[in-house]
């Protein structure tokens, strides 16, 4: 505790959890395992109010991870000139531990969809998406997390790997990796992949953190299964295997319980991050 | 060939259209239903948003109606800013031109105020004047002193009895509306926006201040407005609300 008390720069390797208010008052008065937040960046664009108060309160006591949902890093164009501006704005006076985005496009010229929608891998992609990874670099002065996406489909035209990617984006730009184990588990099953395959050929040695999520299950036109990454289940056991294999490959690892639909009362939520806290306990050296 | 992100988005937002060509499952068969997940991604997402910004309208309409004026509202006002904190803010406008409600006249009024508590609800910190600061100005020097309000108050006016609606679709017990015109006022006490009925003139007084106009110009246009402009009344709210901020010069 004193060393997290201490430490607001940094991600501590222990459990954290997608801060939601209904959960303030618990968070502060018993937060068991839970030793870090992280906020969805887009939700303390205000200006004020009770979000921002919050915020400032818990940010007192937390490290805390700002992940945004908005950038469209995977855009075809530029990036969100103001949005970057926003964002640069909310990590100036938080100084947060840590900013993370996804591998991901949400915007199109001036609509926003308000998803994480897929991009194929090419020649043509790598660079875009580097190049707008250099720009959120350079515009807020700090390293950010690069997360890997939950896969429903596949493009004929991809030539890269999303792991190979991912380290190339990450070898070009400078970024750390933000490593989703539910959404490999998610991608794996709905492309038939081995998750397993996918871990070992992850770059783990850049991974600043770890995100465990919910996935619902549905079905393909074919009666395949195709899991669906809602964020509003508990971790399922085979991501929980996938997570305890990472841990014992990379060692521990900053690890959020993200869980955004139907959330939970806090004891649910804290007995996941006491899960993942007996798997970091058990991590190597 | 992959589609570009022109065409994915149109595809995304209309069902009616086709499915692009280029993506495909682990068998190498076009992804069907697996694009859909996008689209209802992107569909339900946008209207549990609207469900979050406007519980008052929904109840007015019901679950149903609303879950149609909702898919409706967001193919005509997709989000044009991943800032979706205000989004919704063509509500008012797209209500007004709404067919199917377009017997329910305070729908887009109703709108108004439910977005107003939301920008209020986000809107900068300011700290409260004392009310001892105003009382020891001389009346003259009150008269000729501007008055600064906070920046979450927000003022709607309305010819139907919206702030009756209001309270009776969320208070327990409240008053049936009656056939009223009714100005309502948003005050940010401290974190909580609550609306309060104004008083003839008072939302004149108020948008006046807003304006930069002086304490004594703010009264006469309320009472030219009124005449029954009650100020001790208005001014007693504003205070009580927290919506005075600053007194002087405007910066």
């Amino acid at each position: 505790m004193l060393d997290s008390a201490l430490r607001k720069d940094r991600l501590p390797q222990a459990p954290g959890v997608g801060y939601k208010p209904q959960h303030f008052a618990q968070i502060l008065e018993n937060p068991g395992a839970v030793s870090w937040l992280e906020i969805h960046a887009e939700n303390y664009m205000g200006d004020g109010g009770r979000p921002i108060a919050q915020l400032r309160h818990l940010a007192e006591r937390f490290p805390v991870s700002v992940h945004g949902v908005g950038l469209s890093i995977g855009g075809e164009g530029g990036l969100d000139a103001d949005h970057l501006g926003r964002l640069k704005r909310l990590i100036g006076w938080l100084e947060p531990a840590s900013f993370s985005e996804h591998l991901a496009w949400s915007s199109h010229d001036s609509a926003f969809l308000n998803d994480l929608l897929p991009l194929p891998y090419t020649a043509a992609t790598l660079n875009c998406v580097s190049d707008h990874v250099d720009e959120v670099q350079d515009a807020l002065g700090r390293r950010m997390l690069l997360e890997n996406p939950s896969s429903y489909l596949a493009f004929v035209d991809s030539t890269w790997s999303e792991t190979d990617f991912l380290a190339e984006v990450a070898r070009r730009t400078g970024c750390g990796l933000l490593l989703d184990v539910n959404n490999v588990f998610v991608s794996a099953t709905n492309l038939e992949l081995d998750p397993v395959a996918y871990i070992e050929s992850f770059a783990l040695d850049l991974v600043g953190e770890i995100h465990l999520g919910g996935h619902a299950e549905d079905a393909d036109d074919h009666g395949a299964p195709l899991l669906i990454d809602s964020h509003g289940h508990p971790v399922a056991d085979p991501v929980w295997d996938l997570y305890s294999r990472v841990i014992a490959r990379c060692g521990a690892r900053p690890t959020l319980i993200e869980w955004d639909n139907d959330v939970p009362d806090w004891d649910i939520l804290a007995a996941e991050a006491d899960r993942a806290a007996m798997i970091l306990a058990g991590a190597p050296a | 060939m992959t589609p570009d992100q022109a065409l994915l988005h149109r595809s995304i937002v209309d069902p009616a259209a086709p499915r692009p060509d280029g993506m495909i499952d682990s068998a190498g068969r076009p992804a069907g239903r697996r694009f859909d997940v996008y689209r209802n991604n992107v569909t339900v997402s946008l209207i549990e948003a609207l469900e979050t910004a406007f519980p008052v309208l929904r109840k007015l309409v019901g679950d149903e109606n609303f879950r149609h004026l909702a898919r409706a509202f967001l193919r005509r006002h997709p989000p044009s800013s991943p800032l979706m904190l205000f989004y919704g803010d063509a509500m008012p406008d797209f209500l007004s031109g709404f067919a199917p409600t377009g017997q329910l006249g305070y729908l887009p009024d109703v709108a108004r105020l439910e977005l107003a508590m939301r920008i209020s609800y986000h809107a900068a910190d300011a700290v409260p004047l004392a009310r001892s600061r105003l009382e020891a100005l001389a009346p003259e020097a009150l008269w000729s002193t501007h008055l600064t309000l906070a920046p979450s108050v927000l003022v709607i006016r309305s010819r139907w009895p919206l702030h009756a609606i209001w309270r009776y679709n969320v208070e327990v017990g409240a008053p049936r509306p009656k056939p009223a015109a009714e100005d309502v006022i948003v005050l940010r006490p401290d974190y909580d926006p609550v609306p309060h009925c104004l008083g003839p003139g008072a939302a004149t007084f108020v948008d006046a201040l807003r304006a930069g106009r002086t304490f004594g110009e703010a009264h006469d246009a309320a009472t030219d407005d009124a005449p029954a402009f009650d100020l001790s009344a208005t001014l007693t709210l504003l205070l009580a609300g927290g919506a005075i901020t600053g007194i002087g010069a405007l910066p």
